[in-house]
């Protein structure tokens, strides 16, 4: 026994003195499984390189709100990626693990790709939607998720709401008329975006899905592009899916230099490429011209400059009898 | 069957009276007592408002009928499944054993998409039934189907070694004395798997009102339609309404506990009533 014990402490001591092992945990959410395997390769290759170090990069994946949830209840979190900043302002907020300015300490938001909500639609377009106007005839059957579980769905919710208003001279009681009439052509509300990716692709539900731009890309690539096209309405929304450190629990674990630099090689022209590649939109302008033919252009209007950003939007739309609850009311 | 209540010869009872309600505590007790304390955040007017808006009402209705009805028709096919699995001797019957258990290993998201995947419109099931106008998933009636699944199990494990106990020298006995089939099995056969029957129903519709994974994939989760009280928790969680989740948690809570306790009151009147005769 005593033999063992010493054999192991002396096992343990070796493995410290080597090269140095650095373990975190990335807390994300759904859409960006691809994107994060292929990221995590890349950024350990980078960081032997730069420091001799070995990172490896522990990924959780779920719905955002889920997931900052997990990480406000105790899950050690030594990075968060999630889909909206609403989600990484709770974590400051009820948990305080990091500052409430966090969002200024990477560039643009600290959202290093962007991306936007989109129409799937079957082959041929056979229902003939083009845009957000289409959405609301009475024989057009909408798959969207849930936009009180799912982030995916708020940005469309906002997207279609956005729409609305320019439509309508921003007149709110007909920008509400309109997605209520868009929601009374959702069958089926899933509780996530993969959720409503499967009921739309698999249960062939539906003629069109409001879908996560790289989500729908990927449907494409999986299923063929005999299968569905992608239709680009005439505005939509930026989705700005923003990235933080959590101070406190990367402080606790000794990560923090890795972590931080985790987030910043985000930026870099090969962060940059690798997002792109998984068909998130890349700020760097060399690499978005780059990719131009993948990302069609259109217009995007922001959380920030049209709703308030998302403590409003939350509020107003999404919380407890908001305008989304009121939909349903009758 | 009188000599339960008494203490039994076996030393220990202490100890083992202890250690239950330790682990009891551990386990079950202070959860739910960290449960009750969240809710009770909430005012009392304000805890009353979040638990009878017509959303809610709606839920609970949907989740609380389904599970029954689930288990009720559980209770019927689990019954003659048990018998059969009891009783007979067949080819497959190693396989059907196991295949009972399924619902039990199988993660209930898998279920659910299992499930919503037949019985779409495209569905191998759902294809067939769509002629007839009938729809199950994304429906309420999708719903019970899935809590179908999940709660066979339970009255199968439950009424299968009660029937196997039960010798087959009984029955005989009641036939030589003139009883017919029915009344062998009404009054004879019904009565022993009676406990074993409650049991069964109650795991199965307590197992049925919680659900969650399967059920969201095979609903259409349409609030005040397709939408479960599970599905309004985690709701409320994704908008860090942690009192108002509880709230609703507690109204589940309590009515379940009230139902069980019902059933398990019926169950030892009539494990009583059995053991007396």
């Amino acid at each position: 026994m005593k033999a063992l014990l010493a054999l192991l402490l002396a096992s343990a001591l070796v493995a410290m003195a080597g090269a140095k092992e650095i373990k975190f945990l990335n807390v994300s959410y759904d859409p960006t499984r691809e994107l994060y395997r292929e990221y995590n390769v890349a950024f350990a290759k980078y960081w032997k390189a730069k420091t001799g170090d070995d990172v490896v990069v522990q990924m959780s994946h779920g719905g955002s709100g889920k997931q900052a949830q997990s990480v406000i209840n105790g899950l050690e979190a030594d990075v968060v990626t999630l889909a909206l900043a609403y989600d990484i302002d709770a974590i400051s907020e009820k948990a305080n693990l990091l500052p409430a300015d966090w969002q200024k300490h990477l560039p643009d938001h600290s959202a290093p790709y962007t991306s936007t909500i989109v129409f799937l639609v079957r082959q041929g377009n056979p229902k003939h939607i083009h845009d957000w106007d289409d959405l609301v005839k009475p024989d057009i059957s909408v798959i969207t998720p849930n936009p009180k579980t799912s982030g995916g769905a708020r940005w469309a919710f906002l997207a279609a709401w956005a729409y609305a208003l320019e439509k309508n001279d921003n007149n709110e009681a007909k920008a509400r008329d309109f997605v209520a009439r868009l929601y009374k052509n959702v069958p089926v509300l899933d509780t996530g975006a993969r959720g409503s990716t499967i009921t739309f692709v698999q249960h062939e539900i539906g003629d069109v899905l409001l879908a996560w731009e790289n989500e729908a890309h990927l449907a494409i690539k999986e299923f063929g592009a005999d299968q569905f096209e992608i239709v680009m309405p005439s505005l939509s929304i930026l989705a700005e899916p923003p990235v933080a450190v959590v101070d406190k629990n990367a402080k606790r674990h000794g990560t923090l230099t890795a972590a931080r630099a985790y987030l910043e090689h985000l930026y870099s022209d090969e962060g940059q490429e690798i997002a792109a590649k998984n068909f998130y939109r890349p700020r760097n302008e060399k690499i978005a011209a780059k990719y131009a033919g993948q990302f069609a252009q259109l217009r995007l209007v922001t959380v920030d400059g049209e709703f308030g950003g998302w403590q409003q939007a939350q509020q107003k739309f999404f919380g407890d009898g908001g305008i989304f609850d009121q939909i349903y009311q009758h | 069957m009188l000599r339960l209540r008494q203490r039994g010869v076996l030393p220990g009872f202490r100890l083992t009276l202890g250690y239950a309600l330790l682990y009891l505590s551990l386990i079950v007790l202070i959860p739910l007592a960290a449960t009750f304390a969240r809710a009770s955040a909430l005012s009392p007017m304000q805890f009353w408002h979040d638990v009878t808006t017509p959303r809610v009402l709606a839920a609970f209705r949907l989740s609380f009928g389904a599970a029954f009805l689930a288990a009720l028709v559980n209770l019927f096919f689990g019954l003659l499944v048990a018998w059969v699995l009891a009783r007979y001797q067949f080819w497959s019957k190693r396989i059907m054993d196991a295949l009972v258990d399924l619902p039990f290993a199988l993660p209930t998201a898998v279920a659910g998409i299992t499930l919503a995947t037949l019985y779409a419109q495209n569905g191998w099931i759902g294809r067939w039934l769509a002629p007839f106008g009938i729809k199950v998933a994304y429906t309420q009636l999708g719903v019970f189907v899935a809590l179908m699944f999940i709660g066979l199990p339970f009255v199968v494990r439950t009424v299968q070694p009660v029937l196997e106990d039960l010798d087959l020298e009984v029955e005989e006995a009641a036939a030589s004395l003139g009883a017919n089939r029915w009344q062998t099995f009404w009054r004879v056969i019904l009565p022993t798997a009676r406990p074993a029957l409650l049991t069964g129903f109650a795991l199965a519709f307590a197992r049925g009102v919680g659900e969650y994974g399967s059920v969201i994939f095979i609903s259409s989760n349409l609030p005040g339609k397709t939408e479960i009280v599970p599905l309004l928790i985690v709701t409320k969680l994704e908008q860090y309404d942690y009192a108002g989740a509880t709230a609703l948690a507690v109204v589940m809570l309590i009515a379940s506990f009230a139902l069980l306790l019902l059933i398990n009151l019926l169950q030892w009147r009539s494990s009583r009533y059995y053991a007396r005769t």
